[in-house]
């Protein structure tokens, strides 16, 4: 019963994004003060193109990943509240999306953060309290410094509103102070986007909970942070000025390389995967860093191809577990002779990760490339196009030790760990085929799909529409009389 | 219990009404003035945790006539409708609606405010007495 609720919920919430990624893709930024006071006073929710496109895909997973969980997820968790602890978690992140005030933003991501505290410790294994424990307190951490950093701007504004911040931000604000704040914001957002040098407690953590856990987790947790850092640095801070840009590059290169380095590393499938968030969240803020319409349309493409490839490759995952039953390659292997449409689906996952053509991640690093080079940061193009073959050997790596190595030991026969009924089978694969699609298509449709991501990194490179679509005319213009 | 005092027991007898009406006298009075759900609530929380200290935590479960997951339930329940009449009006969500036409005693009129300060005050007694039930029920089992 809770099972089904949960299914149709997320359809729902699908449905309901997608509606308003079509609304906000033919009228505009939308936005809706609720309670019916107006802006800078009232809660404010905005969905312009960028928070609408990473809406729709974490419906999407989070679809995926609750049919994923109808085969996959044991009786004791689902009566212990899983489903319910995912719609709570989904519904942190859709309200991260779409807030339109900073103070907002923060309860949005504890609402996200207790929910999937909760998530990574139900079922209560030794492993997952000891992930748990790193998990919550690193997370909490940020917290605080997100919150100083709120009050410092609230301190010195006067608002919270992130339009109204914007707008006061631009007018004259004490250099020193905002690049501190930025900073501070930098390393709230950071530790949760999983960036170097905050991303330890990230692989300690992600591969302790079940797998569907750790999926939409892979999928949706840093993507969260990510988007927030590009939100306030495209909004109230400025990307472009020296120091922070300095900050970002160097943060980008060495999240990318130790990222990519820490997979190559790794023998256990779901901590190797884990590292692999890592350095592709360094892609996403080499967008950040370049700051232009290109780049940001790179950042927010590579975004929703990673969301879709890594989500996927975590549940091939749970799928090579449910075959072999074990995470460790060393022990893995004759999977394509025992099941080679799962490795076609992970062939089209990891590679579309490397960025092999016609797929998605291709694209993504195309026009990251392009921005890097037509604005000259020469040295982090090179880096990001150096961590790409690594990323591809690490996947090589997986794809040999587990599908295509004979395997060790005991031959390859029956017992199932999870898919035993067709109907299991079915609740397992289809959302891998589904994801594995959305990774075949981004690539294929690149055309539309770029189009999009570039209006929307136009609309974030100009403030002034996200300013009006908030602020109410009246109020503009009193602040400009002042 | 493991240990009954008989001035405890009493007491509480005499005070559970009038906490519970002060919870309530607290809610209602919230709209303009110091008070509203969350005060109420943990007021109403505390009065029903004061009479699981004096006659055990069954009987204060049963004295409660709904479980504390169902408050916690209900609770959301009536806080989200309290959004919805706005958006049949064509307002923005959660935006507040009165009732001009009907005046009722105590509350005045009606209105969605105070259907979201319900839900809040049934949502901070819930959580209360979750955390207060459990706790002593885990003594419990210690001992």
């Amino acid at each position: 019963m809770q099972c089904r609720i949960g299914v149709v919920g997320m359809a729902l919430l699908l449905l309901a994004c997608i509606a308003i990624l079509n609304g906000v893709a033919r009228d505009g930024i939308q936005s809706v003060q609720l309670g019916g006071w107006s802006a800078p006073f009232g809660i404010t929710f905005v969905a312009d193109l960028f928070s609408a496109i990473m809406l729709s895909v974490s419906a999407f997973i989070g679809l995926c990943v609750a049919v994923f969980s109808l085969a996959t997820m044991d009786r004791a968790r689902v009566r212990k509240g899983y489903y319910l602890f995912i719609h709570f978690m989904l519904m942190g992140v859709c309200g991260a999306f779409l807030t339109g005030d900073i103070f907002n933003l923060f309860v949005w991501f504890e609402v996200m953060l207790i929910a999937s505290f909760v998530l990574m410790a139900l079922g209560g294994e030794r492993d997952q309290m000891e992930g748990a424990v790193k998990y919550l307190t690193l997370n909490l951490l940020a917290s605080v410094f997100f919150l100083s950093a709120i009050g410092i701007l609230y301190g010195n504004f006067g608002t919270l509103n992130m339009a109204d911040l914007a707008l006061k931000a631009e007018a004259g604000a004490n250099p020193e102070l905002m690049r501190l704040t930025s900073v501070l914001f930098f390393v709230a957002f950071g530790v949760k986007a999983g960036l170097f040098p905050l991303f330890f407690w990230l692989p300690a953590s992600y591969h302790t909970p079940p797998v569907a856990v750790s999926a939409i987790f892979a999928g949706l947790l840093t993507k969260v942070g990510m988007y927030s850092l590009i939100r306030v640095f495209t909004l109230i801070f400025d990307a472009g000025e020296s120091f922070t840009n300095h900050l970002l590059v160097w943060v980008a290169g060495f999240t990318m390389v130790v990222g990519v380095l820490g997979a190559v590393a790794q023998f256990n499938i779901r901590r190797l995967l884990s590292f692999h968030i890592i350095s592709q969240i360094g892609y996403a803020v080499m967008g950040l860093a370049i700051f232009t319409q290109w780049a940001l349309a790179g950042a927010i493409y590579f975004l929703v191809h990673n969301i879709f490839a890594k989500t996927n490759l975590f549940l091939i995952s749970g799928a090579t577990y449910d075959l072999r039953g074990t995470d460790y390659l060393k022990d893995m292997g004759g999977l394509y002779k025992k099941a080679p449409f799962l490795s076609l689906l992970f062939v089209i996952s990891a590679f579309g990760l490397a960025g092999i053509p016609p797929l998605s991640g291709f694209f993504g690093k195309f026009l990251l490339i392009k921005a890097g080079l037509d604005a000259g940061y020469y040295i982090i193009t090179a880096i990001a196009l150096g961590v790409g073959i690594l990323t591809l050997y690490s996947m090589t790596k997986i794809f040999a030790e587990a599908f295509w190595k004979d395997a060790p030991g005991k031959p390859l026969e029956g017992d199932l760990q999870w898919s035993d009924t067709p109907a299991k089978r079915r609740a397992l694969y289809l959302p891998i085929i589904a994801m594995a699609c959305g990774v075949v298509l981004m690539g294929v449709l690149a055309q539309p799909a770029i189009s999009l991501c570039l209006a929307a990194g136009a609309q974030l490179m100009e403030p002034a529409l996200y300013i009006e679509a908030v602020l109410s005319q009246e109020y503009l213009e009193n602040f400009l009389s002042d | 219990m493991i240990r009954e005092s008989v001035i405890l027991n009493s007491t509480t007898r005499f005070m559970i009404t009038l906490l519970i009406m002060f919870s309530f006298y607290l809610l209602l009075r919230g709209h303009n003035l110091p008070g509203g759900g969350f005060v109420g609530g943990l007021v109403g929380g505390a009065s029903f945790a004061l009479y699981g200290i004096s006659f055990g935590v069954q009987a204060a479960r049963n004295a409660v006539f709904l479980s504390p997951p169902q408050m916690i339930g209900w609770g959301l329940i009536a806080a989200l409708l309290s959004g919805v009449p706005a958006l049949l009006y064509n307002k923005p969500f959660l935006t507040g609606w009165w009732y001009h036409e009907l005046s009722v005693p105590i509350i005045e009129k009606f209105n969605t405010p105070l259907l979201f300060d319900i839900g809040v005050y049934l949502i901070v007694a819930g959580v209360t007495l979750n955390i207060i039930f459990a706790l002593s029920e885990a003594e419990l089992l210690e001992n």
